[in-house]
């Protein structure tokens, strides 16, 4: 890393989003869909999120990187409720998230989809029904219009041919696939990535990062945890680093990977090359 | 003194069988039902009414059926409630069955990884739904095999029944042994009517654990 020699870090973190981030097909966004606001998780006595803020603006790009235990899964997790903060309050698309109103907590989740590590399909349902189930249920569409829009997510991730075979019929980088269009079926305004690829054999990387790269040329509002900084670097608008349950620097990918500010964040990137 | 032939012994022994299978159903049935009701409302409803569930399922499992039936029995007649021996059998295997199948039950529905929790949450689907169409289709196949084993347990279970009067296969045996003198040959024979019930129930819990472990192999 050509980091560059003796630079100050007093001002480390630059929250103000002022770069232009919102892809074109976009109208101009009023707020961040994501607003976080000195948002503080702990569990037990153990503090894992020390007061978090960042906004997320209509189809920004974030790439959230730092080493395990930084806090970073644990933020994106709490994005759609499936962890519960102390502290601090979270909107998104303007609405805050309440943990005590089971009714919030679905209309929010309808908002922001999550893709998970470890694929999570429902391995007693077809491909298809695997997509359809959320939408005929939650969205009450018909079992024909489900099938239709099913057909046509799985045909966009490049698995048309697969919508009756068993989950377990498919490689990893299938079942990730699935579980995008799975997601995308609800229509979210946010995806949560949360370490999709880091389950998968290396040559089955390639396949959902292509997937998710052409989610996010077409607008998609993305906050992913990853591990791969070739991808993130391409594809992010901006990197944050997470370092003992902070946002320890942020900014854009040419900024954070070419000249960090933090010694952290250099050790970080460092350990990365070894 | 009447003369008891094998064939009077088989034939009465077989026209008791038939309440040791009602029995046997009733129990299973009437258990399932209360189990699935007991398990939905632990899964469902918080931490109090976990602990209810699992003082339940203590009191049932900690005792034995035996002097469940014997409260079931003169207990509900203490209450000046006048209950027969059918009544009464019913009930207590009734709530032992639903005992054991919830903990089986739940053991189930902690195998089904969090993940799939997790994926139902964040599609949105509320706590009905992601019980109905994703943990409990999954928790069902992990069931099948265990709940049919402990059908073998119910049948064998039902034979203390005769304790209260209720003339099933073990009472009827019993009552033909000391009318013939030939308690050896009776019994030999009931046991052979048990196993005759059991030992094919066992077969298909061990059939449908294989296909279990096949499938998710």
């Amino acid at each position: 890393m050509a980091a560059l020699p003796d630079k100050t870090i007093d001002h480390e973190i630059d929250p103000v989003v002022d770069q232009a981030l919102v892809p074109t097909t976009m109208p101009a966004p009023g707020v961040p869909i994501v607003r976080i606001t000195a948002l503080r998780k702990s569990y037990g006595t153990n503090e894992v999120l020390k007061g978090i803020d960042l906004d997320v603006m209509r189809g920004e790009v974030i790439a959230l990187i730092g080493k395990s235990g930084s806090g970073k899964s644990t933020l994106l997790r709490c994005i759609n409720g499936l962890e519960q903060f102390q502290d601090g309050s979270l909107r998104v698309a303007d609405k805050p998230l309440l943990h005590e109103s089971a009714m919030a907590m679905r209309a929010l989740r309808q908002q922001v989809g999550m893709i998970f590590q470890s694929f999570n399909l429902f391995p007693h349902l077809s491909v298809g029904r695997n997509v359809m189930l959320a939408p005929t249920l939650v969205k009450r569409r018909s079992d024909k219009d489900a099938a239709e829009q099913a057909r046509a997510l799985l045909a966009r991730v490049g698995l048309a041919e697969k919508f009756d075979a068993m989950p377990d019929q498919l490689s990893g980088g299938q079942q990730q696939r699935v579980a995008i269009a799975r997601a995308l079926a609800m229509e979210p305004q946010v995806l949560l990535c949360d370490e999709i690829t880091s389950a998968l054999d290396p040559e089955l990387v390639g396949e959902v990062l292509r997937v998710v790269e052409s989610l996010a040329d077409e607008g998609m509002t993305l906050l992913m945890v990853t591990h791969e900084m070739n991808f993130a670097r391409k594809v992010a608008d901006r990197v944050i680093f997470m370092h003992q349950g902070r946002v320890h620097e942020i900014g854009t990918p040419a900024d954070v990977f070419g000249s960090p500010r933090t010694p952290e964040l250099k050790q970080f990137l460092k350990s990365l090359d070894d | 003194m009447i003369e008891f032939t094998l064939w009077d012994i088989l034939r009465n022994l077989a026209l008791a069988l038939r309440w040791t299978v009602a029995l046997s159903l009733i129990a299973f049935i009437g258990g399932g039902l209360v189990g699935a009701t007991l398990l939905c409302l632990r899964l469902g409803l918080g931490r109090k009414t976990q602990h209810v569930i699992g003082a339940y399922v203590g009191v049932f499992q900690g005792t034995p059926l035996l002097m469940q039936l014997f409260l079931a029995y003169f207990g509900v007649s203490l209450l000046g409630i006048d209950v027969s021996a059918w009544t009464a059998a019913s009930l207590a295997l009734t709530l032992y069955t639903s005992a054991y199948l919830v903990e089986i039950w739940r053991g189930c529905v902690e195998a089904v990884p969090r993940g799939q929790w997790e994926a139902a949450r964040s599609l949105a689907m509320s706590f009905g739904e992601q019980l109905r169409h994703v943990i409990l289709p999954q928790a069902a196949r992990l069931a099948i095999a265990p709940t049919v084993g402990f059908l073998v347990q119910v049948i064998k279970g039902t034979a203390l029944a005769s304790v209260i009067g209720f003339v099933e296969l073990t009472k009827a045996g019993g009552m033909i042994a000391n009318a013939s003198f030939k308690p050896f040959l009776v019994f030999g024979c009931v046991a052979l009517f048990y196993f005759a019930l059991c030992f094919p129930v066992s077969l298909a819990a061990q059939h449908l654990e294989r296909k279990q472990h096949g499938r998710t192999a």
